[in-house]
């Protein structure tokens, strides 16, 4: 088991002609991901590393039978494409695209209300279910299949939890990067959630970073509803006030947002927090330990 | 990115938004010429830079005659302007902002941002003008007023009535708040701002409704739809070693510490500074070379580091997703060999083509400490560095 996709999801790539798209069309299909079509408007009828164009999301649905589709499309067309999505039904969408403007992002976030298609990102690595199906653009060697699930708003702050991870001997069920966006499709809680209901996910390493509220809220909902032991990490404890470090959404303004009433926030809901990134591994060792899920969750 | 207040009172103007009358000025002979034209006295002559705090700082000045404002703004122009928001070096003042002098009768709040708990923009007011609204939020949160606006219809005329009546505008000027705040909300949606905030919003004693100040900051992802409000863009407000990053895509931030770093992805740059602050030392910069970097960007991003002065170190951590390590690798060679390395350098690299990235560095005869880890790396550098 896993949360959202497993070697059985079906994927469309939208702006699967472009240079980036290919490369990962590339690496997702060697990583065994089922992709099963392409859109790019006016290439339809096209083939390319053996998958099928179509000009339009709704036909490639329709004739394939996808219920997932991954998004580079460049950021001024984004939100075009993910409204595409949604309308053609998907189960849900995935959108890589950084640099999307925000007042795109809260027309979205308006046009899906009432609609069934989640998003995820934009401005994210993806999703991967380790060893069946990746759909994003992690590094997929680093990932072992296990039993920890990971949940971020960071790319690569990711990839080094999850390569801590399988180097310790603790393999993931799903890794899910919701993104560094300020307005964005999937939060930490609807993640948690889905985790918390997956019988094959022990325990959840969650990676946050400065700006917002999300990791306050997420932590008020672990409080209350989480029934497994999450680890967390939150980024840019050293960053300054009001300046945006990176990340459209990692920006501390008007004493909101900091690292310290984060961490403060998870620790009050009992999540233990890792004080260095390198240390998010032998944090999560020792929970398990505690807790003795320590073996279960051991690959070899 | 931000404008100047004078770059945005004209803005509201374009959208029949009212500010006070006046006009930009960079010299006192100009200043002298805006006055003239203006006609009434007093006169407020006000520093323009980006940084809040002006009027504390000294750097507004009421004046009641025409000489006086050739004086004040001889005295401004020119002048180090130091506020709680610009840092102990303060900001040079090169542009003032010439205004007629206001009779106000009362001061009050008026924002729109995004909020990223409803995902809308949000409409915000309070009676409350004229002080940090942050210290308000902190102390009377009652005291302020919220409308969140459907972007399908956009703010609609009952909510900015709503909000006036709230506020507690008298009520023969809610119609002047009324289009007042419409047009706040068309100038911010068309022109993909992320933040406007009107503070103080004033009520004159000649019944007018308008905007004494005014802070815009516009959302850099949408940009490249606004040539107009590119050209807003003044350099002189910005960190050299910033812009010269944005040329080349980079996402860099100066810090006041001692250690460069360079790395890959948002996220991963901030936990490295963390990490180097947890070690003892302390990071002159953020950068994230971003994800499809070529040799020619990693080596801009290298000499950006190097230009300054008070680096005395490098820490180079990379995760390779997307960023291929060799491409760093050669990236950093080229740079270092011209410009010349003068400080230790220490380099993690980890992901795609790590192995590969890791011999160049080693053949290029150049002085590289290598770490496995980023704890590794990050405490290796603050050694070195003593």
């Amino acid at each position: 088991m896993s949360i959202y996709v497993n070697k059985d999801t079906k994927v469309i790539v939208q702006g699967i002609t472009g240079s980036t798209a290919l490369f990962h069309t590339q690496q997702m299909l060697e990583y065994g991901t089922k992709i099963v079509a392409g859109v790019t408007p006016g290439k339809g009828g096209q083939t390319v590393e053996g998958v099928p164009v179509f000009n339009t999301v709704e036909e490639a649905v329709k004739e394939t039978g996808a219920t997932v589709s991954i998004i580079y499309v460049p950021a001024p067309y984004a939100a075009d494409a993910i409204m595409e999505g949604v309308d053609a039904g998907l189960d849900m969408t995935i959108c890589i695209t950084e640099h999307i403007p925000v007042l795109d992002m809260i027309k979205v976030k308006r046009y899906m209300e009432g609609k069934k298609t989640r998003l995820i990102g934009p401005n994210c690595p993806g999703v991967i279910t380790a060893d069946e199906t990746k759909i994003g653009i992690m590094p997929g060697y680093i990932h072992t299949k296990g039993h920890v699930g990971v949940v971020s708003r960071s790319g690569t702050l990711t990839y080094e939890a999850v390569h801590q991870l399988t180097q310790e001997g603790i393999g993931q069920t799903t890794a899910v990067g919701i993104g560094g966006d300020p307005v964005n499709g999937t939060n930490f809680i609807d993640v948690l959630k889905a985790f918390n209901e997956d019988p094959e996910t022990y325990a959840v390493v969650m990676i946050g970073e400065i700006g917002g509220t999300a990791e306050e809220e997420a932590a008020a909902w672990i409080k209350e509803n989480m029934t497994k032991p999450v680890v967390g990490f939150i980024g840019g404890q050293t960053a300054p006030e009001g300046k945006r470090m990176g990340h459209a959404g990692a920006i501390i303004s008007g004493g909101k947002g900091t690292a310290a009433d984060k961490i403060k926030a998870l620790q009050e809901a009992d999540v233990q927090v890792a004080d260095t990134p390198s240390v998010i591994g032998e944090t999560l060792i020792k929970v398990l330990k505690e807790k003795g899920l320590y073996e279960k969750c051991k690959t070899k | 990115m931000n404008i100047h207040e004078y770059q945005g009172k004209q803005l509201l103007r374009d959208y029949g938004v009212a500010v006070s009358k006046g006009r930009v000025a960079f010299s006192p002979k100009e200043a002298m010429a805006v006055a003239k034209e203006i006609g009434t006295l007093p006169i407020v002559v006000k520093a323009q830079i980006h940084a809040g705090g002006r009027g504390k700082a000294g750097g507004v000045k009421i004046v009641k005659s025409l000489d006086e404002v050739r004086a004040v703004a001889a005295d401004l122009i020119g002048k180090q302007l130091v506020t709680h928001q610009t840092g102990p070096k303060g900001q040079e003042i090169k542009r003032l902002l010439v205004e007629e002098g206001i009779d106000i009768e009362k001061e009050f709040y008026i924002g729109l941002v995004v909020d990223r708990a409803t995902d809308r923009v949000t409409l915000m007011g309070s009676a409350e003008g004229g002080v940090e609204i942050e210290e308000v939020a902190e102390n009377n949160p009652e005291k302020i007023f919220y409308e969140v606006i459907d972007p399908v219809v956009g703010l609609v005329p009952f909510q900015a009535r709503r909000m006036a009546f709230n506020m507690e505008i008298p009520s023969n000027l809610i119609n002047k708040a009324v289009s007042f705040f419409l047009g706040l909300y068309k100038v911010f949606s068309e022109k993909d701002a992320s933040i406007v905030e009107i503070n103080p919003l004033v009520v004159t004693k000649d019944q007018r409704v308008l905007a004494l100040d005014a802070k815009f900051n516009f959302d850099d992802n949408a940009t490249f739809r606004h040539k107009d409000i590119m050209e807003l863009r003044d350099f002189d407000e910005e960190d050299p070693k910033e812009i010269e990053a944005s040329k080349y895509d980079l996402s860099y931030i100066s810090l006041d510490g001692n250690i460069g770093c360079m790395v890959n992805g948002a996220g991963l740059a901030m936990a490295t500074m963390d990490t180097i602050h947890y070690y003892g030392g302390e990071p002159a910069n953020f950068l994230d070379v971003g994800g499809g970097a070529k040799k020619e960007k990693v080596a801009a991003a290298f000499k950006i580091i190097l230009s300054d002065p008070k680096v005395k170190g490098i820490f180079v951590n990379i995760f390779g997703g997307i960023m291929k390590c060799d491409v760093i690798a050669e990236g950093v060679i080229e740079a270092a060999k011209e410009v010349g390395l003068q400080v230790p350098l220490v380099v993690r690299l980890e992901g795609t083509n790590v192995e590969r990235g890791k011999a160049l560095l080693q053949e290029s005869g150049i002085n590289i400490v290598a770490a496995d880890s980023m704890a590794e790396g990050a405490k290796k550098i603050v050694e070195l560095i003593g």
